[in-house]
């Protein structure tokens, strides 16, 4: 039997940002015994990065606003392939969620009149973004980090214990979801600091772990985003969904080269930001794609009208949804109309006085003050496309964030698929994870109830656990395990050349010979990895962190570029060079990975090598039709060009 | 691109002790002190401890003290030093190591369980709340606080004096007291809690001698010192030498910090 240390709770939270935190606080509240496991400090999550808003339908700024408008956009946003009925929870749940932020704490901008201020942004039809300057996403992890202490004080003056009925894990890294039958048991990871494995049992799990960004190289993703929860899933049993829908951000810095890749905010553009091309162009205007034509602006005269008065006039096309914002950059670029280092000019200095920027945007300002020596109050920032979101992912239950497949498995926030369908709308992230996170942390806590009452909770089978502390120790003798096949690799070059991969051949723009390629590249990097090593001991050591966390990224990349060579069509944030335009038969398509070879592929089975037989197996299955009084909120004349035949006629009838 | 190969001591060992190591490594066109430790680990040091998470400065994991002085190896260019000059990166002094550049700042976690929470008031539900802009504009520069922890690591009263921890929260968590009692409609007073007496009482707030050194090394510009503690104690001393309340408390009509 391992010796590891065990605790026993009820619900365990993998992932401590917004989602994370959301759902714990959730759990928590509903009498769930909860703990919150996360690879950095409490309070360091990706969400801090959020800069422009939560998108939540109050109507605060333009009364026209409600949920029914919301639901509308992000199914356009998505190009219909949103699993609708989370678009429908998300519309309808945002507002209350971002409430109860200002109960908490929060301090969000204001308007005119005391209520919480909205800002626009692209694919909204309304100002509809709550948000604190540019720093949104620090705000909200803030008050949901402070939530938390505030029902660990609560606890503290009834038990004595501050941690008796919610705990956070910092800095430790969770391997494996442990299971009885499929039933979910508990956790295996590893404390970062000290290098020991612990196992805490409980019948529900809630992955929250954001998403994947590492796996390529120009990304606005922090080094957490290395696609755990997706592999833990995947893993345990459960089905991804769309992988291939990987959001490129249009404006990402391109200069200096060490910070290539950082965010630049959305709110740039929906403040008033232009794009412009090396030839001094506002080149948006000629890349309106046909689905979007009567809803945008058509001269610069107009567009500019429009931030004055909107109820008659048209948006400027530079507010868009980011697919297509980043394609058009791309092609810019492409055609040879770029900026000095390989972007685009995205101006905001003609457009505002120096006090509105650096009040408005000022985590931008000091960003390029900074980082980039420009001072965005009298010169263009200098743009292009980052890998930013992964819209693919678990696939879960849409009212209860339950995992497909295994019982006790929920997941929220990026990690989970369906909500976004192929490319989600700038500020439909904070608000999701919000809504999902309360969602999966309350389905979560009813479950582990349920199971206590049953007495039937699933135990902690310790051959799983030897098996896991065993895979985690491997990179400490990669040498020992095949000493004739030289010296082991080193996992920052292993990297590395992921990252490459990705990038140049499962990028924004893909073909399919080049896929191919990057599965013949992933299937060596998958047998490399077996043998990646480590220097030193288990103490707070990089370099072991990120050879388990290889694992992770390679299954993952391999699901991505696997469904992306399977969807010959180009939607949302997947584009194909080879099949240019959206194809309506596509649209009733979901493609979910599972794992073919749960076994891992050891050194010498050709599945390990051969990419055509990876370990990821691809399946097609139909969409549920969209609710009929759902599909009324839309023109006919624009289901027309998203819905396929088959579900125009069974509209009809 | 102008490569050139820096010199640098970065500190490495453990809780049981260690010292500076000397590195020689490639220096690109603008990059910042992290992509240097990261070149590192890549080459050189692949079980070199370091947090980071963000490299945008926006995160705060990345705290260290770069030739002594408490900064964010994110934030700071290599083009700020000559090529001549050997930087040094040593961990934060005033938290325990745990090793090579990675500390123990527990001591900030266990400050932050100690400040009461916001009091939401009881009279208002979700979406009924109005707060005018100028009023929220206060404790909203406390808020952009990324707790990187370096004004904690910063101030003396930390730094040099140990046995002062567990009477002292620190600039840092002093500020959270002073956002919550600017906070317009925070209802502590509702249920007896004085904020800034409880600043003073409780979390040390006499033995902040108002020297600014947590102001100067905010890498967000909060004016700690002036905008947060100076006023704190202003209002701490109002209160507890405020004639009527004074009086209040004679005539015995109960002050709301008696239980």
């Amino acid at each position: 039997m391992s010796v590891v240390d065990r605790q026993e709770w009820d619900v365990v939270v993998v992932g401590a940002g917004g989602a994370g935190l959301r759902a714990a606080v959730e759990a928590r509240e509903r009498g769930a015994r909860t703990a919150v496991i996360c690879k950095s400090l409490f309070g360091k999550a990706h969400t801090v990065m959020a800069e422009g808003g939560i998108a939540a339908s109050m109507g605060n700024v333009n009364s026209g606003d409600n949920w029914q408008v919301h639901f509308r956009d992000t199914m356009r946003g998505g190009k219909f392939l949103n699993q609708w009925r989370m678009a429908e929870l998300h519309a309808q749940e945002a507002p209350q969620r971002v409430w109860e932020l200002e109960t908490w704490g929060a301090l969000f901008d204001r308007t005119k009149d005391g209520r919480i201020s909205q800002r626009n942004f692209g694919g909204h039809e309304y100002p509809r973004l709550a948000h604190v300057g540019d720093r949104t996403g620090l705000e909200l992890i803030r008050t949901l980090q402070q939530k938390i202490v505030s029902l660990q004080q609560e606890d503290f003056r009834e038990t004595g214990d501050h941690e008796s009925r919610l705990k956070v894990f910092q800095e430790c890294t969770v391997t494996r979801v442990l299971q009885e039958d499929r039933k979910v048991s508990g956790v295996f990871g590893y404390e970062r600091e000290s290098g020991r494995f612990f196992v805490l049992q409980a019948p529900s799990v809630v992955i929250a772990t954001g998403g994947i960004g590492k796996s390529f190289k120009v990304t606005s993703n922090s080094w957490e985003y290395t696609g755990d929860g997706h592999a833990l899933a995947l893993l345990a049993g459960a089905p991804l969904l769309n992988m291939e829908f990987v959001q490129f951000h249009p404006t990402g810095m391109v200069w200096p080269p060490s910070v290539k890749g950082i965010l630049v905010t959305e709110s740039v553009r929906g403040d008033g930001g232009v794009l412009r091309n090396s030839e001094g162009r506002r080149f948006m205007f000629d890349y309106v794609p046909d689905v979007f034509k009567e809803k945008y602006a058509e001269s610069e005269a107009e567009g500019d009208r429009w931030y004055d008065d909107p109820d008659h006039n048209r948006r400027p096309p530079e507010l868009l949804p980011r697919d297509e914002v980043a394609r058009a950059i791309n092609a810019e670029v492409k055609e040879g109309r770029g900026s000095p280092h390989g972007g685009v000019f995205l101006d905001v200095s003609t457009r505002m006085p120096a006090e509105v920027i650096r009040r408005r945007l000022p985590s931008m300002y000091h960003q390029f003050k900074e980082l980039a020596d420009v001072d965005i109050t009298a010169e263009a920032m200098e743009v292009g496309p980052t890998c930013h979101y992964v819209m693919g992912g678990i696939a879960v239950d849409s009212d209860t964030a339950a995992a497909r497949g295994v019982p006790g498995l929920f997941a929220a926030g990026e990690v989970a698929g369906g909500m976004h369908g192929s490319n989600r709308l700038g500020g439909n992230s904070l608000s999701d994870l919000l809504v999902f996170g309360r969602r999966a942390g309350r389905y979560a806590a009813e479950y582990a109830a349920g199971r206590t009452a049953e007495g039937t909770r699933a135990r902690v089978d310790d051959a799983q656990v030897d098996a896991a502390a065993a895979e985690a120790l491997r990179p400490f003798s990669a040498e020992a395990q095949e000493p004739d096949a030289g010296p082991p690799e080193n996992p920052y070059t292993l990297h590395q050349e992921l990252q490459q991969t990705m990038n140049d051949l499962v990028g924004i723009i893909r073909r399919e010979a080049e896929m191919k390629q990057a599965l013949e590249k992933l299937a060596e990097l998958r047998v490399r990895a077996r043998r990646a090593g480590v220097e030193g001991h288990r103490q707070f050591n990089p370099g072991w962190h990120l050879a388990l966390d290889l694992r992770n990224m390679l299954l993952v990349s391999e699901c991505v570029a696997r469904a992306a060579l399977e969807r010959t069509e180009s939607r949302g944030g997947h584009t194909r060079e080879d099949h240019p335009s959206m194809d309506r038969r596509w649209r009733p398509a979901n493609l979910l990975c599972s794992l073919a070879d749960p076994a891992g592929g050891a050194a010498g089975d050709p599945a390990a090598t051969d990419p055509e037989r990876g370990r990821i197996a691809l399946e097609r299955q139909t969409t549920e039709p969209i609710r009929p009084d759902l599909l009324a909120l839309f023109d006919k004349e624009e289901l027309v060009k998203y819905l396929a035949d088959e579900e125009l006629e069974g509209r009809s009838e | 691109m102008s490569g050139y190969e820096a010199r640098f001591k970065v500190w490495r060992g453990d809780v049981e002790g260690g010292g500076l190591e000397d590195f020689t490594v490639e220096v690109n066109d603008g990059e910042v002190v992290l992509d240097i430790i990261h070149r590192l680990q890549a080459t050189q040091a692949p079980d070199l401890a370091v947090r980071w998470n963000c490299k945008a400065g926006k995160c705060g994991s990345c705290s260290a003290e770069i030739n002594g002085r408490p900064r964010l190896l994110c934030m700071t260019r290599m083009s700020v030093f000559s090529r001549e000059e050997t930087i040094t990166v040593t961990p934060l002094r005033a938290f325990p190591v745990i090793r090579d550049l990675v500390t123990d700042v527990g001591f900030n976690y266990t400050k932050a369980r100690e400040v009461p929470a916001f009091v939401p008031p009881a009279d208002l539900g979700p979406g009924e709340y109005r707060m005018m802009q100028e009023d929220v504009d206060r404790s909203q520069e406390f808020r952009k606080c990324i707790e990187c922890f370096l004004c904690q690591d910063t101030c003396h009263v930390v730094r040099d004096h140990e046995e002062n921890k567990p009477a002292f929260a620190g600039p840092r968590f002093l500020m959270r007291v002073a956002e919550l009692d600017m906070h317009p409609l925070d209802a502590a007073g509702d249920t007896g809690l004085d904020r800034s007496r409880t600043a003073q009482d409780e979390h040390g707030l006499g033995f902040c001698n108002i020297t600014k050194c947590c102001t100067e090394v905010c890498p967000e510009g909060i004016r700690i010192t002036d905008n947060a503690l100076i006023p704190l104690k202003e209002r701490a001393v109002d209160r507890k030498y405020d004639p009527l309340v004074w009086l209040g408390a004679k005539i015995g009509r109960r002050s709301r910090d008696t239980p």
